[in-house]
């Protein structure tokens, strides 16, 4: 068979992108309502911590157009959404858990009559002092999950023994997903308890899940259906589901279509985010800038649950090497209880964390010795002989990000413009500049190996028209499209014969969440093995037809032929249902090669890893702290590209992002526990005018090395981690203040953490 | 007597309505009567644009095309206007070239903000103003965020979707399109509802002040950019609210060699026109300032009337010695504007009293003025900090000083003890610089909120203070700050 590629590697558009730009992609909140619809409004917890006394909803039942007021007396299964462990609520019951948590649920008429009806409770909660900040969790003591560590060999002779040595604390901000269309679900009734759950989420099977554990039913009676995300980042991985289970929980009591969608303060405020750390760090180093041991504890603040905090903060440390070398390490971590809503995934899913803290210990090494960082990066990638991770993988495609830092120093003039910016610096008292070049090392697969699986469904029709469903979600990666791409070339059909339709639970069962970058390298396999399937059978009616090999059989060009035989594939789809051959085909896949055994901390959790580097330029104004990226240029590593606009526009967006979440993206809490800041007026996401002109982004040539799809690379996380280098070459500008000082900066550089910074390091008046 | 129902154009057609509570929002609206759902809600606070629509009005027998934020407009502000939403774009099967440009640049990816980065472009489109470029696409964009893009391939379609003057169906239809908006100016006054439950737009000031005056209580909204949220976010349903904005002797803009007289009802959009001719500070900063979704919606008198301590232009027009006038039925009174600012979200306005206009003395050749507006993102952020100053300069010399600020009191405010300490001396002197800046110390007792920490707010007025001081002294500004101002010599 072969496979002649039409559409496989062309920068073709977004499927929807037509629908987009005309507004006729239809979100859930877009969808035509079923007569009677009710509108859901959630009662909110008026405190972080503390025992709930009373919900005080009389107000509410009475208030005009409500129908019903749901408590978790209502919920006639069991009360628990949690993803993992037995811990998080539906709605809450004798404790609240955080501020905003819901503790009601207003069914009514009208949105606005739900949403002004919930604004009449009156809530007695017998109120306790919250844990709101990484330091309350520790002086409790409280954590959602036991403490974990990796490492190798003696880390205390080893730092106490090497020639240098540095230490510091690093905090690192969370981050809010922001994901344009806000969490929404609407629900279905159906016969004999049936639910149909329209819902924005990443992972439509545990919606599916979560639904019928909250009504008792077998999940055989629940369907949740996901067309398209505005968005999602990780945000609606595990916390799409409370929403759903809410609508699917008044469907249920009212018998009639419930929508629930948050408004945007209420989404941001009980809604999880990225986590926020603090890294105790320790690092062993000599003169030449090598590395000799590192000790390294993060500490995350992971909320009042579980949640996904055991892979967020798992992938945290095997992130914590980025792309060197760490001879003698050990890597700690501590999974804090706060009385805040659960952190839970996004993009890089702790990754960012744990490479921004490696990164801010190699810069503490080079500003130590008074050296270029990019030396000491470069020093310290993993090479031959040094190359296995802490975590006992081994890094056998280094060479990969030698190429692409030695490149990428080449192609953005690193060092003439390192000599520039100095002379600048030298002459310019309030206005500096900073340059950084940083790499990036992702590992791919779901840490949690179950998750390394997926299904599709294939049919073709008798027309030769072909509908594709799978596993995977479109949030607007462009899952869909390039599955369509795989598809069409697989069958040699033109992209236009294959109706892309929604995720859903009653047609490819048992899914995986759309996350870990893993999406295409999972899905698009199982799409392609159903397509083979059929392709096989479709060969194998052909090749007795015309008496020759199957697999002389060739789909292309809209036929299939073998020598100077032709059919078209719409000829060869009618014939063969006519000579009763099945054209639907489920296909399935798991990721080979992944061994993690996390009692030993050895395995090879990842099946490969994805590379980049960014090298950015910023100026920063000293006595405001304001600062602009200049320029940016970037070499990433996609594999054999699928799709390079796609994959072009995946790169600059989680650069962006990243980029956000290291400068003007602060989440500030009050000592409540309350988020302060939950509206885009108060969170500050990147604008256009952010984004340097010069924000030049160049795909790394090469195939992976591992049999994936057609020898592509996961693309959705690892370009957000390119944005360390904005936040280090704030740290380059602000350590030209003070050559040799550690510079204070955590994260997020805001214009205030920076302006403290620089007085923390350069007291004096600058002219 | 007044019309009783609300009128606009939408798709060739009036739509005429009179069943509407005063509280509903254009968003609401559409989504949820008319059923079209390509306009999204994002935020419904006005801050991410993906609501974004356009108006099309006749204003001075031009037709112009406003971006507005759906999401907090009132439906009785589109009286009189042409409704155009992301749907009516496309010619048939036909994109508008600022679609077409989105698809070709990759320019969308979960499409969820597209529908109002759409209409941002489509009204670049027809704002076209000749030459196009990048400064001009990011302001145009900096009130629609997108989260998935990293606005890249955004900007890109919008440098050719709007290179060339508009030739789209609506350009096309223009003169048909204006006729029919100009039929539905009939000048009349608005009102909407009963006694108990009224949208009440007046075509005159009298009409205006007797309404006021009959009904103490009513709302008053202008652009409702404030408004709108206590609505959206607070859930506050107006039974009474009376607009200004048809109020034609309030949407003057008017200049003459001596001063700027600003009615209340003028848009920001409008008078960043004339203010950013004066100084390129008030130009950047009045760029800077919301999005331009907000500036079109947004008007002077409600950005000074809200008394809010974050409002940029108080500040600004402080410093230029600006006079407010106020009308309460038939009587006139004017005040300096730092007057009007009396406590935390308390101003010198009695009830049935409201905002008629700015009066702004033109600075002269001997001015110096410099505004610095700090914040957490450079584009669309409310400011942590604003220092407006303007400086009479006589040989070298200060001889007056008005330097005022927001974001560092419960009002926006002066600072005498700092204006003190530089009146009567020279300006080329660093130590004064500092000894002003110091002086801030006396005036001024920031808080610690989510923007900013008391401590930085000090900091960054005071660096503030050097900065303008150092410039206007002569230090260039290429020196003192990231992007450097052009200099403007007022006559």
């Amino acid at each position: 068979m072969s496979d002649t590629l039409r559409h496989v590697s062309r920068a073709l558009p977004h499927d929807s992108a037509r629908k987009h730009v005309a507004g006729t992609a239809a979100y859930v909140d877009d969808l035509p309502e079923p007569h009677g619809t009710l509108h859901l409004a959630i009662g909110l917890s008026p405190a972080a911590r503390g025992r709930l006394i009373d919900l005080g909803i009389d107000a509410v039942r009475a208030a005009p157009g409500v129908v019903a007021v749901l408590t978790a007396d209502d919920i006639p299964g069991r009360n628990d959404i949690a993803p993992s462990l037995n811990d998080e609520p539906l709605l809450a019951t004798d404790r609240v858990l955080y501020f905003g948590q819901p503790i009601f649920l207003v069914v009514a008429t009208t949105r606005d009559a739900a949403r002004l009806a919930a604004r009449l409770a009156r809530p007695v909660v017998e109120k306790e002092t919250p844990s709101v900040t990484i330091e309350d969790a520790l002086a409790r003591g409280e954590t959602v999950l036991p403490d974990y560590a990796f490492g190798r060999g003696n880390v205390a002779p080893a730092l106490a023994d090497a020639p240098l040595r540095a230490q510091g604390q690093f905090r690192i901000g969370g981050q809010e997903h922001f994901y344009l269309e806000g969490q929404v679900a609407l629900a279905i009734p159906g016969e004999d308890g049936e639910m149909l759950v329209h819902s924005s989420t990443q992972h439509p099977t545990e919606v599916q899940h979560v639904v019928a554990r909250i009504l008792g039913v077998p999940q055989a009676l629940v369907t949740c259906e996901t067309r398209r995300m505005g968005g999602a980042f990780g945000g609606k991985e595990s916390q799409a589901t409370q929403w759903a289970a809410l609508a699917a929980l008044a469907a249920h009591a009212t018998r009639r279509a419930c929508k629930l969608r948050l408004d945007r303060d209420d989404d941001m405020q009980i809604t999880g985010k990225r986590h926020d750390m603090r890294a105790d760090w320790d690092i062993g180093f000599d003169s030449d800038g090598l590395i000799h041991a590192i000790d390294l504890q993060l500490n995350a603040r992971c909320g009042c649950s579980a949640d996904l905090s055991q892979g967020v903060v798992d992938r945290a440390m095997f992130h914590a090497d980025n792309a060197y070398f760490l001879p003698v390490v050990d890597i700690r971590s501590k999974r804090l209880k706060t009385d805040s809503v659960s952190n839970t995934a996004f993009r890089g899913f702790g990754g960012p964390q744990g490479m921004l803290a490696m990164e801010r210990m190699i810069d503490a090494v080079a500003w130590s010795l008074g050296k270029d960082p990019l030396d000491v990066r470069k020093a310290n990638l993993y090479r031959p002989g040094h190359d296995e991770t802490p975590y006992g993988m081994r890094v056998t495609d280094a060479d990969t990000i030698h190429a692409i830092i030695a490149t990428l120093e080449e192609t953005a003039h690193y060092r003439e413009r390192r000599a520039e910016i100095a002379a600048f610096n030298a002459q310019s008292p309030v206005l500096k500049k900073g340059l950084a070049l940083t790499p990036v090392k992702f590992g791919i697969s779901f840490t949690l190996k179950a998750l390394n699986q997926a299904g599709a469904l294939v049919n073709v029709y008798a027309d030769g028209s072909v509908r594709l469903n799978h596993g995977g979600t479109e949030m607007g990666q462009g899952l869909y499209q390039k599955i369509a791409q795989l598809v069409a070339d697989e069958f040699g059909i033109g992209i236009e014969r294959v109706r892309i339709t929604a995720t859903t639970t009653a047609k490819v069962p048992n899914t995986s969440p759309t996350a870990a970058s893993a999406g295409t390298d999972l899905n698009g396999m199982a799409a392609i093995v159903a397509c083979r399937e059929i392709k096989a059978r479709l060969a194998a009616y052909a090749a007795t037809l015309w008496e020759c090999d199957a697999d002389d059989i060739v789909f292309a060009e809209d036929a299939l032929s073998a020598g100077n035989r032709r059919m078209s594939f719409k000829d060869a789809a009618a014939s063969a249902i006519r000579e009763r051959i099945s054209l639907s085909s489920t296909g399935f896949y798991a990721t080979p090669d992944l061994t993690w055994e996390r009692d030993k901390g050895r395995g090879r959790p990842f099946y490969y890893f994805a590379y980049g580097a960014a090298c950015s330029e910023v100026i920063v104004d000293m006595l405001t702290g304001e600062n602009r990226v200049t320029r940016v240029d970037i070499l990433h590593d996609v594999g054999r590209s699928l799709n390079p606009a796609i994959d072009m526009g995946q790169i600059e967006g989680g650069f962006v992002q990243g980029m956000g979440w290291l400068t003007t993206e602060e989440l500030v809490y009050d000592s409540d526990g309350r988020l302060r800041t939950h509206a885009p007026s108060t969170y500050k996401i990147p604008v256009a005018s952010d984004v340097p002109e010069h924000f030049q982004v160049m795909l790394h040539p090469g195939a992976n090395r591992e049999a994936t799809v057609h020898r592509s690379k996961a693309v959705g996380e690892p370009p957000l981690m390119l944005a360390i280098s904005v936040f280090a070459a704030l740290c380059d500008a602000l350590h030209s203040l003070a050559p040799g000082k550690l510079v204070p900066l955590d994260a997020p550089a805001t214009p205030e953490a920076i302006l403290r910074a620089a007085r923390q390091i350069a007291p004096g008046d600058l002219f | 007597m007044p019309r009783r129902e609300l009128r606009f154009l939408r798709r060739g057609r009036v739509i005429s309505l009179s069943g509407f509570a005063p509280t509903t929002t254009v968003l609401d609206w559409l989504r949820l009567d008319e059923r079209s759902t390509g306009t999204k809600e994002g935020c419904a606070e006005g801050d991410c644009g993906a609501c974004t629509i356009v108006v099309a009005r006749l204003r001075d027998g031009q037709l112009v095309h406003e971006p507005i934020n759906a999401c907090i407009a009132l439906l009785a502000s589109l009286d009189g206007a042409e409704l155009i939403t992301v749907e009516d774009l496309a010619d048939g099967d036909t994109l508008h070239p600022v679609q077409e440009a989105m698809v070709k640049h990759h320019g969308a990816q979960c499409g969820f903000c597209t529908p109002g980065i759409v209409m941002s472009l489509f009204a670049l489109h027809h704002a076209h103003e000749g030459e196009i470029d990048r400064a001009r696409v990011e302001t145009a964009l900096a009130g629609n965020l997108c989260r998935c893009t990293g606005y890249k391939p955004i900007i890109a379609a919008a440098l050719e979707g709007c290179a060339r003057p508009a030739d789209d169906v609506f350009a096309r239809s223009a003169s048909t399109r204006m006729a029919a908006l100009a039929e539905l100016d009939d000048g009349r006054s608005l009102f909407v509802g009963d006694e108990d439950r009224f949208f009440a737009a007046p075509a005159t000031v009298d009409g205006l002040a007797e309404l006021v005056l009959r009904y103490p209580d009513a709302q008053l909204v202008a652009g409702a950019t404030d408004v709108g949220l206590w609505m959206t976010k607070g859930l506050r349903r107006f039974d009474r609210m009376i607009s200004v904005q048809r109020v034609t002797e309030l949407t003057h803009l008017e200049t003459d060699d001596e001063e700027i007289r600003i009615g209340a009802a003028v848009s920001l959009a409008a008078a960043a026109s004339v203010l950013g001719d004066l100084d390129d500070d008030l130009a950047t900063m009045l760029a800077r300032f919301g999005s331009q979704q907000i500036r079109a919606a947004g008007t002077v008198g409600g950005n000074i009337g809200n008394g809010s301590p974050i409002g940029d232009l108080a500040p600004c027009l402080i410093a230029l010695g600006a006079i407010l006038e106020l009308r309460r039925g038939d009587r006139i009174r004017t005040l300096p504007l730092e007057d009007f600012f009396l406590a935390y979200r308390k101003q010198d306005r009695e009830p049935g009293e409201f905002i008629t206009r700015i009066i702004v003395p033109r600075p002269g050749p001997q001015d110096l003025i410099r505004v610095t507006k700090i914040s957490k993102r450079r584009d669309e952020d409310i400011s942590a900090m604003l220092m407006a100053l303007r400086l009479t300069v006589d040989e070298g010399r200060i001889a007056t000083a008005r330097l005022a600020f927001g974001g560092m009191a419960g009002i926006p405010c002066r600072a005498p003890a700092a204006e003190d300490v530089l009146k009567g001396h020279v300006l080329a002197d660093a130590a004064l610089w500092r000894r002003a800046a110091a002086a801030l110390a006396e005036d001024l007792q920031p808080l610690s909120d989510l923007r900013a920490s008391a401590d930085y707010r000090m900091q960054v007025a005071q660096n503030a203070v050097i900065k303008a001081l150092a410039e206007m002294a002569g230090i260039p500004s290429h020196i003192t700050r990231i992007v450097p101002r052009r200099e403007v010599h007022h006559v």
